[in-house]
């Protein structure tokens, strides 16, 4: 490959669990490094979303303001959007706040009802993004090309889905949820 | 009792008269989806996964509740077949709240077995995130409503196997659920015999035994079809 592979990682409202698994890649991160070039993730040092992402995995579902406006970012800037693990494919474990209602209702039963010491809400826009409503999928918010399902998906598993994009092949099928 | 000739998926088979299109199929190795069917109980046609073609009709038949006919031409995987058993799972999924990762059936559990086998990628529809109560009110097991797919079988082995009928189901549509007698937590239903059945029926976590934690339940829905043998077989 003449140009490097331009590859970002995204961690929206998820564990963290999916950049484990993507670590636990192990030393393939070295071979990985030689033909691609890690543009934005959590796991390295940049402040903004760059342009001209050639594939980006995302990990996590989309709970907040912030979320929202980076996953519209994201899309804007990149190729193909991978969402990565059960979280940004289901809304998974992260979701589960939507049966107790409205992000007012959810505050209240974490932070008041069940506060312990009774606690006060968050309430500054500019550095505690809002909660949405309703937490969703990230294919709810924009279109998404491949999904990898998983929770977290396996270190194998993201490295097949990587190297056939390498070689401009199908990913494999999708595996097991959860 | 006569046999009946009929073709599925262009290989012919023979089936008995009072046979389903789905037992004809099984009988030929081919492997029709099925969730709410469960061996060794009555039939529901609930889930709808089973749908097959019949060619001449131009509506789709559930295979586990339609009988063969002679001549019958049965197509069992086709397009529009695989996407409706997609469409079907992803509506199971978006009706509650499954959550596989923190599921006590998960890496057991029919209905994540069936997300991989009809190739379901995504949920394309609203998750309708209904509050579902969860009761443990009996000493030995469970029923997480969240989990529920209301295939009805454990209704089915409580009252055809166990001949108690303690469970059955309660309301409408989205808003239907699972109750033991008349709509009284489980531990209160005087007429459960805690025998187990509903516990071994059951295809999702909904039913589960106390103190399991996630991917810890195994279900064993054979078991019900094997009780079901060994009485026909006493004489």
């Amino acid at each position: 490959m003449a140009d490097k592979l331009r590859l970002a990682t995204v961690w929206l409202g998820g564990c963290s669990g999916c950049h484990m698994s993507l670590l636990d890649m192990d030393e393939w991160l070295i071979d990985l490094a030689a033909v691609a070039d890690l543009v934005y993730s959590p796991i390295a040092d940049h402040k903004h979303y760059p342009k001209n992402v050639d594939l980006v995995l995302v990990e996590g579902a989309v709970a907040t303001n912030e979320h929202l406006e980076l996953a519209r970012k994201v899309r804007q800037r990149s190729r193909l959007v991978v969402a990565l693990g059960d979280c940004a494919v289901t809304g998974n474990v992260t979701a589960m706040r939507n049966p107790l209602g409205a992000a007012a209702t959810v505050l209240q039963q974490v932070y008041i009802t069940h506060g312990d010491p009774r606690g006060v809400l968050p309430d500054d826009p500019d550095i505690v993004p809002r909660l949405l409503d309703t937490v969703v999928p990230l294919h709810a918010t924009i279109t998404v090309d491949l999904f990898l399902p998983g929770c977290p998906p396996s270190a194998p598993a993201i490295r097949a889905l990587i190297e056939a994009l390498l070689k401009g092949e199908t990913p494999p099928a999708a595996s097991r949820f959860g | 009792m006569s046999a009946k000739t009929l073709t599925i998926d262009g290989q012919m088979v023979s089936a008995g008269a009072d046979e389903s299109i789905l037992q004809a199929a099984r009988e030929a190795g081919i492997r029709i989806p099925t969730l709410c069917h469960l061996d060794g109980l009555s039939e529901m046609g609930a889930c709808r996964l089973c749908l097959v073609e019949v060619v001449g009709t131009s509506k789709l038949q559930p295979a586990c509740h339609t009988s063969v006919a002679e001549g019958m031409e049965v197509r069992t995987d086709t397009e529009r077949l695989r996407a409706h058993r997609r469409a079907i799972v992803e509506l199971i999924f978006a009706e509650r709240n499954h959550v596989c990762a923190v599921c006590v059936a998960s890496g057991h559990c029919e209905l994540q077995n069936l997300a991989a086998a009809v190739g379901m990628t995504h949920v394309r529809y609203e998750y309708l995130a209904p509050s579902c109560a969860v009761d443990i009110s009996h000493a030995r097991f469970g029923i997480d409503h969240n989990r529920c797919v209301l295939c009805t079988r454990c209704v089915r082995a409580c009252d055809e196997v166990e001949g108690v009928h303690t469970w059955d189901i309660a309301g409408r549509g989205t808003e239907s659920r699972l109750i033991t007698d008349l709509h009284v937590p489980w531990g209160e239903a005087a007429s459960c015999t805690s025998c187990g059945k509903c516990l071994l029926a059951c295809p999702t976590g909904a039913i589960f035994h106390r103190g399991s934690t996630v991917a810890e339940l195994e279900h064993e829905p054979t078991r019900i079809a094997a009780i079901v043998a060994a009485r026909s077989e006493r004489w």
